[in-house]
C-alpha cells in the first residue's frame, strides 16, 4: 500500500490509474502544473481547476484511488505577472472544494523576478487562508539557486509554518537545506532528471526518515507513475524494515496531507462509472 | 528551526553486499558514459560546449577520494548566483550553467 503525494494524472491514461491500483496505490494528490504550453486565458485554468477538482476525482475513483489536489498558477506561466493574478483570483471559489489541500506546485523555475513576485503572491494566500503549500523547485542547473530563494521567501511569511510547508523535487544538494529550516521535503523518482528510486533511497540512509517523502510526478513527460513502488522495492533490496518503507511512503505523507483536515487514504471501493457525464 | 535527523543508524547492507548488489548495473553505467564519450569523438572536430566542459570536469569529482561526489557534482553543474535574474526568456533547463549566460 503507498500514496502517491504528488502525480499528474491529468497527463495520464486510464491504464496507468489500473497499474497504480495493482501496485497497492491507495491515494494521490494532483498539484496544478505547466500542460507543456501557455494557456491563452485565465479561463484556460478555470476549466483546469473545475477537472482537477470535479472529473478526475470521479476517474480516480472507478479505480479505488482518493484524489486529492492543489491549485496555482505554475511558475513557468508566471513571467507575465498581470495574467498571473488574474489566475490567482479564481482560486478563493475553488478552496470551498472537498478534494483541495492547499496552494501548489508554486515556487520558481528560471529565478527571474517575475516568478518571485508571483511566489510572494500565492504564499501571501496561502498565509491569509492558512493552507498547506506544496513548492516546485527548479530544474537542473537552476534548483540549488531557487531552492535557496524559496525558503528565503517563504521565511517572510511568518503565518506559514515550516512544518506545514513541502518543498519537492529535492537531491542531494538540497535536501539538507530545507530539512535544517524544518521543512518537509519531497523527492522526485524520474527516470533521467531528479532522483532515481536508488538515490531517493540513498538519500533517506543520510538524512534519515522524518519529514521526507516520495512521488513520481508522473505526467506528460518522460517519467513512471509507479515509480513509488520501485522504491519501496529498493529499499526492500537493501534489508530496510517493513515499518520504514510503509514510515515514508505511506506515513509520512498521510502525517503531513492530514494537516489540511481534507485527506483520506482510507480504502474506497471502486466507484462505477458515472454515464450520464 | 529543527535539525534535520540524523542518518539511519543501521547500516541495511555491508560493503561487500552493495558491490554484489549494484556491480554489474554500474559497470554498465559506466561503459555508458566512455561510449558517450567515444561518440562525440567519432562525431568529429569541434570544441566542448559549456555542458561537456561541466561534464568532463564533473568526472574528475568522482576520481578525487572525496565523499559525498552527488552532492558535490550537483552543486558543480549548480547556477552559483544569488540573486533573481531580471526575466526569464526561456522555461527550460540545460542540465549545467552556463558561465556565459548565453542559455538564458
Amino acid at each position: 500500500m503507498y500514496i502517491d503525494p504528488h502525480v499528474h494524472m491529468v497527463s495520464r491514461s486510464t491504464d496507468d490509474y489500473v497499474h497504480m491500483a495493482r501496485a497497492g496505490c491507495v491515494a494521490i494528490t494532483e498539484p496544478a502544473f505547466w500542460a507543456g504550453y501557455d494557456r491563452s486565458s485565465p479561463q484556460g485554468f478555470f476549466d483546469y481547476f473545475r477537472q482537477l477538482t470535479e472529473s478526475e476525482p470521479r476517474r480516480a475513483a472507478q479505480y479505488g484511488i482518493r484524489h486529492h489536489t492543489w491549485l496555482c498558477i505554475n511558475p513557468k506561466e508566471s513571467e507575465d505577472p498581470v495574467f498571473a493574478r488574474e489566475v490567482i483570483a479564481l482560486i478563493p471559489e475553488f478552496l470551498k472544494k472537498e478534494n483541495v489541500l492547499g496552494i501548489g506546485e508554486i515556487g520558481l523555475n528560471k529565478n527571474s523576478r517575475n516568478e518571485m513576485e508571483i511566489l510572494e503572491a500565492h504564499l501571501q494566500l496561502a498565509s491569509d487562508h492558512n493552507l498547506l503549500v506544496l513548492v516546485h523547485t527548479p530544474h537542473l542547473e537552476d534548483k540549488l539557486k531557487g531552492t535557496l530563494l524559496i525558503l528565503d521567501a517563504i521565511r517572510r511569511f511568518p503565518k506559514l509554518d515550516p512544518g506545514r510547508v513541502l518543498i519537492d523535487h529535492v537531491e542531494e544538494h538540497t535536501a539538507k537545506h530545507v530539512l535544517d529550516q524544518g521543512f518537509w521535503c519531497g523527492m522526485t523518482l524520474y527516470p533521467d532528471t531528479k532522483c532515481t528510486p536508488q538515490r531517493a533511497v540513498d538519500i533517506i540512509e543520510t538524512y534519515g526518515s522524518e519529514r521526507i517523502w516520495m512521488n513520481s510526478a508522473g505526467d506528460w513527460g518522460h517519467s513512471d507513475p509507479i515509480a513509488v513502488p520501485k522504491a519501496q522495492m529498493e529499499m526492500r533490496r537493501r534489508g530496510h524494515l517493513e515499518s520504514l518503507v510503509r514510515q515514508v511512503t505511506f506515513g509520512n505523507p498521510q502525517r503531513f496531507l492530514s494537516q489540511s483536515g481534507r485527506f483520506s487514504a482510507e480504502p474506497l471501493r471502486p466507484t462505477a462509472p458515472d454515464i450520464t457525464r | 528551526m529543527s535539525e534535520a535527523t540524523p542518518k539511519l543508524n543501521h547500516h541495511s547492507m555491508t560493503r561487500a553486499q552493495v558491490v554484489d548488489a549494484y556491480f554489474m548495473e554500474h559497470r554498465a553505467r559506466l561503459l555508458d558514459v566512455a561510449a558517450f564519450l567515444d561518440r562525440i569523438d567519432r562525431a568529429g572536430p569541434g570544441v566542448d560546449d559549456f555542458r561537456m566542459n561541466a561534464y568532463r570536469n564533473a568526472i574528475a569529482l568522482l576520481l578525487d577520494g572525496k565523499p559525498e561526489r552527488t552532492r558535490r557534482i550537483l552543486e558543480h553543474f549548480s547556477d552559483p548566483s544569488t540573486t533573481p535574474i531580471p526575466a526569464a526568456h526561456v522555461k527550460g533547463a540545460t542540465g549545467a550553467h552556463d558561465p556565459i549566460g548565453k542559455v538564458h
